[in-house]
């Protein structure tokens, strides 16, 4: 993205907006980067000889003689293996403190993989968390948001999933991370052992906001080029997702968009769905799986950001503080992996799914016994071992902190059922009730 | 001469050309750009500017890339070999693509013009026919696939040669038409067709009166779906919709299944890809697969070949029909169509309707749904079109431009609930606010009269019923506690749970109950309407939510087993003697 010789430089820009400019120009390419006044941007629209240029890092201080020059390619990244171990900004460059990388060089937002060419996923990603292993679990090849409000421990959990995943190579996408949050990334990963599988791409509080644009895609295309050149697993963390959109609103507004729900972009399903659609299982072996962050505003799920995402991703996990263990636990109720079948009694032991809808079941009892004890009603006795069974079942399994193997998992669940109920409550096929029960 | 022209502006996938010529609206232009042609569609015509929508990335092109126009419409190819054949939304065989990434411009043949099909002729020599009729037939797989003169014939001709029973290259000449004016025409086994066209040539359009057995008991038993009947799927993300349509799509009695993914998840499509071609079709015991088109654009593909996509699908749909075959058209999501519209709408700067839609989207989303339906062709055989669209309505809120303009388009309702997914009863149809018009038809009455049961469409409303009051007893518990009400009030509350949990509710991952065929279906629904209207003795409400439990349970034991198998009479069993218990004389 650097400027050659021999270049026209353009010297009279027409307008000027907080996130765009528009000068006349000839022969230029759509999608095509610039640099203004020696600021990156990117040709948006082009109308005869007219070209509107969106200046990522904002239009403050460009004047109208500014200097303007066309690369005369689209936004590129480098990618290799010396990517691995280092930090960049959203162009690419180091802020590690190490040297410029060297390595091919790929437009970024490249094609989509033709979907026959895609292998079905079914290898399953343990992270050692019953609340996803048991019930929502994952498989490589997916793509998952957490959906959590700002006071939640997402960033925690999403690295505690990233470094227990065993992926090939971890790439991380920071889009409006605070410094803290960055920093957190950074120690935890070096403390881990783990420095020499990340990469990562960020654009924190401090850097312009418009600038996130480029963050996912420049994670992506590096992990696409671990995936097909080097067939690895690789797992892309994306944080925060809703301040992304946020971008895209600025951008779309600055273009005199007509807004639609929530004044986002009415592009903003395909904007989403061409960043969480790079998740894919090639045939030969190499993957990309997507975990991001979708922050809530109060958790509401209807605000247009979670609602396109829900429908792109491969379900969501909700975080949530249970109080009658004083942990914060995934949601059972409102989680989901949509792509659990396809490991579920296939790669796990054949009675998962039955302990899974079983223990869930159990558990949206116990919240209804929770309800008439608030209501002052009278508890039958089934009402108080609903009760008793949720509490166990919150602080064996659900919550955050728990790690173990899946077997376990569901040694455990069938324990408690045991423990509280009788075989009739629990509704399991005879067949594998003459297995596993473990009570009287 | 084709008309051509030059780019002179590009916003996105919107691009605007300077033509030299005349240009039609929707007419087809190849945009160059290197080696790469980019196919687009003409959506506005401004003087000597042509507004044209994109089919592929715009990244690159510039002022000045010249342009050529085709001068037809968007037309799919029609003809034998279409079956089990993965195309994207544009009918571009995705199997014949080169390389793991889609690559831009890459346009790959629909059928394979130089295959050979064993033909056998329907009609001689002097006969007089029209358009839609048949000329021959040829074994496509399992199907009667008929070579039909072709849709665009205008008037009655009469056939001056058509070929002996043999094998012939699908792109060879089959026949030889003569118009009253003297005109001969060759006809091969193929023919081009606009999609934004319907498919006419049929004799008559009449009311749906049969029933499209689904193999979903919440669908077939509480709101039935006619053959040719429209119908749509409203629902929050994770509701189901997805599993739902495949559900349809595996056990749907039709012969022939074309599925639209429009806009959607491309692991959706894979597991399609990957399950058909191994999952046998119970109808044919052949596999899935052979009765089955898939068009394809999922989320991350170009957004203006989503809407081609539906209408692609529709299109070949038709065709199959004019043939005489039954049709199951699915489309997952209409949603998505929608969106791409809005998208070009408001890169166009169009004054935007409710939720920046544009103010056609109704009218658009009705003209689509009416396409669908039984029709009777004029040698007196009939085909039908049953249509299915998902809808995903934002923030699962039915107020929403999409799901209202489809509800004035459908007549069956599934509305996908929350709160059912959310306690994992899936599929989640909700059945009180779900609905099927053809309930109301009175020739479906007499259909289910006839082929089901004596009285049935009366023995469907008290289910429905049951639940209703069922919900009402609920409320009614929630509000004054459990020793607040009657006991009867545990009693109707409990009753409307076994209808849910043994009729409504439907594993659609377990190998038995998956798929429920209507005589099972009738024999499960006598049995709850038996148990439901008798009355038992209990001496506290304490005792009948745990009773009522152990009898569910049971039913549920019978779901799961082979009909009619040793299991299954054995859970029944149990089942009356646990019955006969509280039974009150």
């Amino acid at each position: 993205m650097r400027t050659r010789a021999f270049q026209k430089i353009y010297t009279r820009i027409d307008n000027i907006t907080k996130a765009t400019c528009t000068l006349r120009a000839e022969g230029v390419a759509n999608d095509e980067m610039a640099f203004v006044d020696g600021r990156p941007a990117q040709v948006v629209k082009i109308a005869g000889d007219r070209v509107t240029l969106q200046v990522f890092p904002g239009t403050g201080g460009i004047s109208t003689d500014s200097e303007v020059v066309f690369t005369g390619a689209p936004p590129t990244v480098k990618v290799g293996d010396a990517l691995k171990g280092r930090f960049f900004d959203a162009y690419g460059h180091p802020i590690d403190g190490g040297p410029e990388v060297d390595g091919e060089v790929r437009e970024i937002g490249g094609p989509s993989v033709n979907p026959v060419r895609r292998k079905q996923p079914s290898e399953l990603i343990a992270t050692g968390i019953a609340g996803i292993d048991l019930n929502n679990t994952l498989v490589t090849g997916q793509k998952i948001p957490f959906f959590a409000d700002a006071d939640q421990p997402y960033n925690q959990v999403m690295a505690t999933v990233a470094l227990r995943a065993q992926a090939d190579v971890i790439v991380l996408g920071g889009m409006g991370m605070s410094n803290d949050d960055y920093l957190y990334y950074r120690n935890l990963f070096e403390s881990a052992g783990a420095s020499d599988r990340i990469v990562a791409f960020m654009n924190t509080t401090e850097n312009p906001p418009v600038e996130r644009l480029l963050v996912p895609d420049m994670c992506l295309t590096a992990a696409e080029w671990f995936a097909t050149e080097q067939k690895k697993k690789v797992l892309v963390l994306l944080s925060d997702m809703t301040l992304y959109a946020d971008a895209l609103s600025i951008v779309s507004n600055r273009m005199d968009q007509i807004p639609s729900k929530d004044s986002m972009p009415g592009s903003l399903y395909s904007d989403l769905a061409k960043i969480y659609e790079k998740a894919v299982q090639f045939p030969d072996g190499g993957s990309i799986t997507i975990i991001a962050v979708t922050t809530l505003s109060g958790g509401d799920i209807t605000h247009a950001v979670p609602d396109n995402t829900g429908y792109i991703t491969e379900g969501q996990l909700y975080l949530r503080r249970d109080t009658d263990i004083a942990k914060v636990i995934i949601d059972p109720f409102r989680s989901l992996s949509r792509l659990k079948q396809l490991v579920i009694g296939k790669k796990t032991r054949e009675d998962h799914a039955a302990v899974m809808n079983a223990a869930i079941r159990l558990y949206a009892d116990a919240a209804n016994a929770k309800t008439k004890l608030e209501n002052g009603f009278e508890l039958t006795d089934y009402d108080r071992r609903a009760l008793g069974f949720a509490k166990d079942y919150s602080a064996a399994l659900l919550a955050i902190d728990v790690n173990i193997g899946v077997e376990k998992m569901l040694d455990t669940g069938w324990e408690l059922f045991g423990r509280y109920f009788s075989k009739d409550e629990v509704g399991v096929k005879q067949e594998l009730m003459t297995r596993y029960w473990k009570g009287e | 001469m084709a008309t051509t022209g030059k780019v002179t502006g590009i916003v996105s996938n919107l691009v605007t050309v300077e033509v030299d010529g005349p240009v039609g609206q929707n007419e087809i232009c190849y945009i160059s750009l290197g080696e790469d042609r980019l196919m687009a569609e003409v959506i506005k015509v401004t003087g000597k500017l042509a507004s044209v929508q994109v089919f592929e990335s715009t990244r690159g092109l510039s002022v000045g890339c010249p342009v050529e126009f085709a001068g037809h419409m968007l037309e799919v190819t029609l003809g034998p070999g279409m079956l089990s054949r993965n195309y994207d939304g544009l009918q571009n065989d995705l199997d014949a693509m080169t390389g793991v990434f889609l690559k831009r411009g890459e346009y790959t043949p629909a059928l394979d013009p130089d295959r050979k099909w064993h033909f056998v002729p329907l009609a001689k020599v002097g006969d007089k026919v029209r358009c839609a009729d048949w000329l021959g037939s040829v074994k496509e797989g399992w199907i009667d696939h008929k070579i039909m003169v072709p849709f665009d014939y205008e008037g009655e001709g009469t056939i001056e040669k058509i070929a002996a029973e043999g094998d012939y290259p699908a792109s060879g000449e089959i026949a030889v038409l003569r118009d009253a004016q003297g005109n001969s025409r060759s006809v091969s086994m193929t023919m081009k067709w606009a999609v934004k066209r319907e498919i006419r040539g049929y004799r008559s359009k009449p009311r749906p009166f049969k029933v499209m057995e689904t193999g979903v008991r919440t669908i077939d038993t509480l709101n039935p779906i006619a053959e040719g009947g429209t119908g749509f799927i409203p629902g929050p993300f994770g509701c189901g919709k997805t599993v739902l349509q495949h559900a349809l799509a595996k056990n749907a009695g039709a012969d022939l299944i074309v599925m639209v993914a429009c806009g959607e998840r491309a692991n959706e499509v894979v597991e399609i890809f990957t399950e058909f071609p191994e999952l046998d079709d119970p109808r044919t015991g052949r596999k899935l697969m052979e009765r089955t088109i898939i068009v394809c654009n999922t989320s991350n593909m170009p957004v203006a070949s989503r809407e081609a996509s539906v209408y692609t699908g529709m299109t070949l749909a038709e065709y199959y029909r004019m043939m005489g075959l039954k049709v199951l058209l699915l489309a997952d999501s209409t949603s998505r169509w929608a969106q791409a519209l809005r998208e070009m709408s408001n890169r166009m700067e169009e004054l935007p309707g409710p939720d920046a839609f544009p103010m056609d989207l109704s009218a658009v989303v009705s003209q689509f749904y009416s396409r669908a339906g039984y029709v009777e062709l004029r040698n007196g055989a009939s085909g039908s079109i049953t249509f299915i669209g998902t809808v995903s309505p934002a923030g699962g809120n039915l107020k929403e431009p999409v799901t209202e303009s489809t509800q004035k388009a459908a007549r069956c309702f599934y509305a996908l609930s929350q709160a059912r997914a959310d306690s994992k009863r899936y599929p989640a149809v909700d059945p009180i606010d779900s609905y099927s018009k053809y309930l109301e038809y009175p020739e479906v009455i007499r259909w289910f009269d006839e082929n089901v049961e004596p009285g049935w469409v009366d023995k469907v409303l008290k289910m429905k019923d049951l639940l209703l009051r069922g919900k009402e007893a609920k409320d009614q518990i929630n509000i004054l506690g459990d020793d607040g009400v009657p006991v009867e009030y545990h009693v109707a509350a409990n009753k409307a749970e076994v209808v849910d949990f043994v009729v409504l509710q439907q594993d659609a991952f377990d190998e038995v109950d998956a798929s429920c065929p209507m005589g099972r279906q009738r024999y499960m629904v006598d049995l709850v309407l038996e148990i439901c209207d008798a009355e038992y003795r209990f001496d506290g409400f304490e005792e009948v939510g745990g009773w009522f439990r152990k009898l569910i349970n049971l039913m549920r034991q019978m779901n799961y087993q082979l009909f009619d198998s040793d299991k299954f009479k054995a859970a029944e069993a149990d089942l009356r003697s646990l019955v006969a218990e509280r039974r009150a004389v």
